[in-house]
């Protein structure tokens, strides 16, 4: 029986935290760690979580934790798998909690790297669709329309002009044993899925879209609702690529509307009837493709 | 291992460490102070679904004695545990500290 609240492990691993109120990624790194039990040995690049998980002497993992380079997530994911089995050491796991940006963009060659060699670890993408740590930068999984620092929203520019990069079928294209996508909105999902890649030995990725209040411009207690409806409108899809082949876990019967989800959001509120048509017709096109495969 | 308060918090040179690394769970601060509104559960209302439990981004509510509670030492106020529970058994109440 997949994991659910009531047997879900007790024990906080992830806790005293300086993540701003009501932050998706915290959330995310919370349940995971609590499916995967204290022998997870996380890993953090610069980032939200590294930034207010270690605050030295505060330190608000109870589960071994190490902060690595920007870039490195799955390279010292790749080092600390080899170094416990050196030591002997086979009950554990190794998992990494990097960003948007420290996913897509910068640690792209590492991650990669990492499933080239089938390294036995997990890496968790925690997307909360901008460089937040610093300020709410673009980054290649920001969507298209979206307002960010680097992307201001002006008379004729609208905000990102670029669409937002397709993580999970990259890492799917390297034949990985597993791939999923999650959303903090379908927690009991994500939790089936990190209780799934616990028992599959090799590199496996899970990427969960996981909403930021302070970047995204919604209350502290919009979190949820939010990614939530961000699957029931189409925009985010939760699916897995095992053994190959690819599953799609949840199909809306219908969308929920795209345009309310968007003017939820002050990152989205310039938007103009005609950039919400191009959104929709972009996700029309995904879920046709979705469809045929 | 759930990361707790400390008693001795270093405050000299001498007692934190040279090297960048310290203890598991070694939390020195508490976060209560970031809250304007608390939320708090009606245990006539609450049937312990766990559901706000489940998505609390901080972790603070726990069982105990066939209850929920909050750990306010750290709750920052959120409201999403009010969001979600389809009960309505949790109310914000505005902070009274001056
Ligand atoms: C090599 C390098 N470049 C830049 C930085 C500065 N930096 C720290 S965190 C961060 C943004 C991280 O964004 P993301 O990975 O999306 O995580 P988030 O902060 O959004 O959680 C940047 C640019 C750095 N630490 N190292
Ligand atoms: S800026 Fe966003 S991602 Fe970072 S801690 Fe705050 S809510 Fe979380
Ligand atoms: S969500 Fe509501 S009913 Fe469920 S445990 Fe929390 S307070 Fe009780
Ligand atoms: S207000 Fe937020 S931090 Fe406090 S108990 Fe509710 S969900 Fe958790
Ligand atoms: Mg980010």
């Amino acid at each position: 029986m997949a994991v659910n609240a009531k047997t879900l492990n007790e024990t906080e691993f992830f806790y005293g935290h300086k993540a701003c109120a009501g932050c998706g990624g915290s959330l995310a790194v919370r349940i995971a760690l609590k499916v995967l039990g204290e022998n997870a040995v996380a890993v953090l690049p610069a980032g939200c979580m590294s930034a207010v998980g270690f605050n030295f002497p505060q330190l608000c993992f109870g589960n071994n934790a190490i902060i690595s380079t920007f870039a490195g997530t799955a390279s010292m994911l790749t080092g600390v798998q080899a170094g416990l089995r050196a030591q002997g050491i086979t009950d554990f796991h190794a998992v990494g909690f990097a960003g948007d940006g420290g996913t897509a963009d910068i640690g792209l060659q590492a991650l990669s790297g990492a499933i080239d060699r089938n390294d036995d670890i997990l890496y968790i993408c925690y997307d909360n669709e901008a460089y937040m740590n610093t300020g709410i930068q673009k980054s290649s999984l920001t969507p298209f329309g979206a307002r960010t620092t680097t992307t201001p929203a002006g008379k004729n520019i609208h905000g990102n002009l670029r669409p937002k990069k397709n993580m999970f079928e990259i890492v799917a294209a390297h034949g990985i044993p597993y791939a999923a996508t999650a959303s903090v909105g379908y927690i009991n999902d994500f939790m089936r899925k990190v209780e799934k890649a616990k028992s599959i030995k090799g590199t496996k990725y899970i990427h969960i879209l996981a909403p930021c209040p302070t970047g995204w411009g919604i209350k502290t207690d919009e979190t949820i609702e939010i990614a939530k409806e961000v699957v029931d409108c189409g925009l985010w899809y939760l699916a897995e690529y095992e053994n190959g082949r690819f599953t799609l876990n949840h199909r809306p019967k219908e969308f929920s509307s795209v345009k309310e989800y968007l003017k939820k959001q002050s990152r989205f509120r310039h938007l103009t009837d005609e950039d919400i048509d191009i959104i929709i017709s972009s996700r029309d096109k995904k879920w046709l493709q979705l469809a045929e495969s | 291992m759930k990361p707790f308060l400390r008693e001795n918090i270093p405050t000299d040179l001498e007692e934190i460490p040279d090297a960048p690394a310290y203890e598991a769970g070694y939390l020195v601060t508490k976060n209560a102070g970031w809250r304007n509104v608390r939320p708090v559960i009606d245990p006539l209302k609450c049937t312990v679904c766990l559901n706000c439990y489940l998505h609390c981004p901080d972790g603070v509510i726990f069982r105990k004695d066939g209850r929920v509670e909050i750990d306010y030492d750290f709750c920052k106020g959120c409201g999403i545990c009010k969001k979600i529970c389809r009960l309505g058994a949790i109310e914000m109440e505005a902070e009274k500290n001056g």
